[in-house]
C-alpha cells in the first residue's frame, strides 16, 4: 500500500481524526470524573451501550474468525484459505476493542486481572473473563505467523505453523463457550428480562446468531476492504458463504420461533408494545429481509445485492443484542435508558480505531497473502512421505 | 459456635410507625454523613430506607439471601455469604463489572457513579456488630419492635405465631421464608406483598439457573473437542488418501507409457 492509496478517502480520514479529537477528552473525563459524569448509567440501569454494543456486538461480530478457521482447517475447505487472515484479524481487533471497552466500563479497571487469581467458577462472568483472555491470546498466536513472516523469523514461523490445528481447535471451543456465555449472563434475571428474550435457550441463541452474524461480517469486511484497498473480490467464496448464511438464517428463524411457541409467549410479539415493535425490528432487519434477499441465486452472485443483505444481518444482530441488554430490561427497571452522547462518542471512537488498525495491518503485513501470489486452493504438492509439503506462503494467519 | 447459627431480622410492617430511627441508626453505625431525613430510597448514600406505600412503611435493604445471586455471579468473589447470615462485600477485590446489580432480584446493590474509584454499596447486616454479639443497629434502634433481630428459625416460628394469633391483622404469608430459597429478612404485612412492590418470586434459588449453563462446559470442551478432532482427522485423511491414489495413478500411467 502506498501513502497515495490510503489517502483516497479524505472524508473517512477526517471523520477518524474528528472521532479521535472527541473521544480522547471523553476518555480523560471518564477516568477523572467517573462513570456518572460520562454515561447515563444508573442504579436502575447498570449496563448500557458499552456492554450492549461494544462488548456483546464486538464479540459476536468477531465470530467470523472461528467459523472460517474451522471451515478451512477442521473441515478442510481449503478454498476459503484466502479469507482466513482477514477474518482472524477482524476477530482479533474485535477482541482488542472489547478489552478497550471493558477498561472504560469497569468501575475499577485496574483490577481487571483479578479473575486470574480470584476464582469463582460459579460465575458466568468469571467464564466470560477467562474466555476473553484465552481467546485473545489464541487469536494473537494465530496471527503471529503473519508477523514472523514479515520479520523473517523462519523458525518461529515453522513452530507457529505446526501449532495451527491445536490453535484452531482451541479457538473454536473457546469461541463457542464465550458466545454462549454472553447469553448465559442473562439467565439469572428471569424476573427482569422481557419474555420475548428471556429463555433458557439464551446461550444457544447467542451462539447461533453470532455464527450467522460472523459470516455476514466476513462478507461486509470483504466488500469494504476490496473498496478501500482496491482488491479484487473473492466473489465465488462470498457466494458460497452467502449460501451458508441463507441456510443459517432459516435455521435460526425456525429455532427462534419454536422457542417462543414452546414457551407460549409468541402472542407477546403481536401486541402493540414497545418490546414487540423492537422485537419485530430485530427479526425483520436481521433475519427475514436478508433471508428473502438471499433466496435469489443471482443476488448471491452479485456483490451489490449480497452486501446489503449481509449488512442487514449485521444490523439486525446489533438490534438483537441491544434488545437483550437494554430494551428487554427497561420495563422491569421502571426507566428508559438512552445512552449519553459521550457513550456513543466513545463507541464510535473504538470502531474508528478498529478500522484504522485494520488498514495499518494491511499496509504492513500480508493480510491478503493470496492477492499477490496466486490461489492456494489447489492441493499442495506432496512430499516424499506422502504428506503435504509445507505451504510456501503463510498458513494461518 | 453460637454465632454460626443463621441470624435474621423479622420486619413487621403492621408495627412500623415510620419514625425512621432505623435509617438514622444505620447511617451512624456505618459512618455515613447522610441526613436521614433526606433518605427516600436505597442509594450509595444509604444502606436502608423507609418507603411509604398506601400508608404502609416498607423497609428497604439487602435481604441477605440464603443462596445469594450476587455471591454466585461475582467473578472475583468480592461477595461472601457468612455462616451467621450476612452477605458482605469487599471493594478491594471488586472489578466494578456490576453484574451483582444486574443479577439481584431485589435491585439492592447501589453504585458510586459519581466517584472515580467507585464501589458497590449495600447493607452488610451489621456483620461487625454481629461478630461482637450485638444485634443490628436498626433492630436496636426500633422503638416499636417492628424490626427484631434473632435466630432465623425462631423468628420464622414467631412470624407464624403472630399470623395465627391475629389472622385479621396479617396477610397470611411470611415473605422471605421461601422466596428464592429463603432470605434473612423476613417480612409480615397487613396486605398482599405484591401491592407493596415486593417481587413475586417462587422458591427456586436463582444461582441454579446459571449453574445449569456452567455445568455444560466440561461436556462442550470434551465432546466438542473430540468431535472437532475427529472431523479434522477424517477430512485430512481423506485428502491424504486422494493424494496417494493420485500419485499411484500417475506412476501407473507413466509405466504404461514406458511400455508403449
Amino acid at each position: 500500500m502506498t501513502a497515495r492509496e490510503t489517502n483516497r478517502f479524505p472524508l473517512w480520514r477526517g471523520i477518524f481524526y474528528l472521532l479521535l479529537a472527541v473521544g480522547l477528552p471523553v476518555v480523560a473525563l471518564r477516568y477523572s470524573q467517573g462513570l456518572g459524569a460520562t454515561t447515563n448509567l444508573s442504579d436502575e440501569f447498570p449496563w448500557g451501550l458499552w456492554i450492549g454494543f461494544d462488548l456483546l456486538c464486538g464479540v459476536g461480530l468477531a465470530a467470523g474468525g472461528f467459523t472460517i478457521t474451522a471451515a478451512v482447517y477442521i473441515f478442510n475447505l481449503k478454498r476459503f484459505h484466502p479469507i482466513v487472515r482477514p477474518a482472524v484479524l477482524t476477530a482479533f481487533l474485535g477482541y482488542l476493542l472489547v478489552i478497550g471497552a471493558l477498561l472504560l466500563d469497569l468501575g475499577r479497571p485496574w483490577n481487571i486481572w483479578h479473575p486470574i487469581v480470584m476464582w469463582n467458577p460459579s460465575s458466568v462472568m468469571f467464564e466470560v473473563a477467562w474466555c476473553v483472555m484465552l481467546y485473545t491470546a489464541v487469536l494473537a498466536l494465530e496471527l503471529s505467523g503473519m508477523v514472523f513472516e514479515k520479520v523473517g523469523w523462519k523458525r518461529a514461523q515453522a513452530v507457529q505453523r505446526a501449532a495451527t490445528i491445536p490453535l484452531v481447535l482451541a479457538g473454536v471451543l473457546l469461541s463457542t463457550l464465550h458466545q454462549s456465555s454472553l447469553g448465559a449472563l442473562y439467565l439469572i434475571v428471569p424476573g427482569k428480562l422481557h419474555p420475548l428474550w428471556y429463555t433458557a435457550a439464551l446461550p444457544w441463541i447467542f451462539w447461533s446468531s453470532a455464527i450467522v452474524a460472523g459470516l455476514a461480517m466476513v462478507i461486509v469486511e470483504s466488500r469494504l476492504s476490496s473498496r478501500a484497498f482496491g482488491r479484487e473480490l473473492e466473489m465465488d467464496l462470498l457466494t458460497d458463504i452467502s449460501r451458508v448464511l441463507l441456510v443459517g438464517l432459516g435455521v435460526f428463524a425456525i429455532f427462534r420461533i419454536y422457542d417462543l411457541i414452546h414457551r407460549g409467549v409468541l402472542a407477546l410479539a403481536f401486541q402493540p408494545t414497545y418490546e414487540a415493535s423492537l422485537f419485530a425490528l430485530e427479526l425483520a432487519l436481521g433475519v427475514v429481509l436478508p433471508f428473502l434477499l438471499l433466496l435469489s441465486p443471482r443476488a448471491r452472485a452479485d456483490i451489490r445485492r449480497l452486501y446489503p443483505a449481509a449488512l442487514l444481518t449485521v444490523m439486525g444482530f446489533v438490534v438483537n443484542r441491544l434488545n437483550v441488554s437494554v430494551t428487554g430490561l427497561e420495563t422491569a427497571a421502571g426507566t428508559r435508558y438512552v445512552p449519553a452522547w459521550t457513550e456513543i462518542a466513545i463507541s464510535l471512537f473504538m470502531v474508528a480505531i478498529g478500522f484504522a488498525a485494520f488498514a495499518l495491518m494491511v499496509r504492513y503485513f500480508r493480510v491478503y497473502p493470496e492477492a499477490d501470489g496466486g490461489h492456494h486452493a489447489a492441493p499442495a504438492p506432496s512430499g516424499p512421505s506422502g504428506r503435504p509439503l509445507p505451504a510456501t506462503a503463510g498458513r494461518v494467519a | 459456635m453460637a454465632l454460626a447459627r443463621p441470624q435474621a431480622l423479622l420486619i413487621d410492617l403492621t408495627r412500623c410507625i415510620g419514625c425512621n430511627e432505623c435509617t438514622a441508626a444505620c447511617l451512624a453505625a456505618h459512618h455515613l454523613d447522610t441526613d436521614p431525613e433526606t433518605v427516600r430510597a436505597l442509594s450509595s448514600r444509604s444502606l436502608t430506607a423507609l418507603e411509604e406505600r398506601d400508608g404502609i412503611y416498607v423497609r428497604q435493604m439487602c435481604r441477605h439471601c440464603l443462596e445469594p445471586s450476587c455471591v454466585s455471579v461475582c467473578p472475583v468473589e468480592a461477595f461472601r455469604k457468612l455462616p451467621a447470615g450476612p452477605v458482605v462485600y469487599d471493594a478491594k477485590r471488586c472489578l466494578g463489572c456490576r453484574y451483582c446489580m444486574q443479577a439481584c432480584p431485589f435491585n439492592v446493590p447501589k453504585y458510586e457513579w459519581d466517584k472515580a474509584v467507585p464501589a458497590v454499596v449495600k447493607c452488610d447486616f451489621c456483620a461487625t456488630r454481629q461478630a461482637e454479639g450485638q444485634p443490628t443497629a436498626c433492630a436496636e434502634a426500633c422503638p416499636a419492635e417492628a424490626t427484631v433481630f434473632g435466630p432465623r428459625d425462631e423468628l420464622i416460628a414467631e412470624a407464624h405465631r403472630r399470623i395465627a394469633e391475629s389472622p385479621d391483622t396479617y396477610h397470611p404469608h411470611v415473605y422471605g421464608e421461601h422466596e428464592i430459597g429463603g432470605t434473612s429478612m423476613l417480612f409480615l404485612s397487613p396486605v398482599p406483598f405484591e401491592q407493596l412492590g415486593f417481587p413475586a418470586l417462587d422458591g427456586a434459588p436463582l444461582p441454579a439457573l446459571t449453574a445449569a449453563a456452567l455445568e455444560k462446559i466440561p461436556g462442550i470442551l470434551s465432546i466438542g473437542g473430540a468431535m472437532l478432532a475427529g472431523i479434522w482427522w477424517i477430512t485430512n485423511r481423506r485428502e491424504e488418501v486422494a493424494r496417494a491414489e493420485h500419485a499411484a495413478r500417475a506412476a501407473a500411467e507413466e509405466s504404461n507409457h514406458d511400455r508403449a
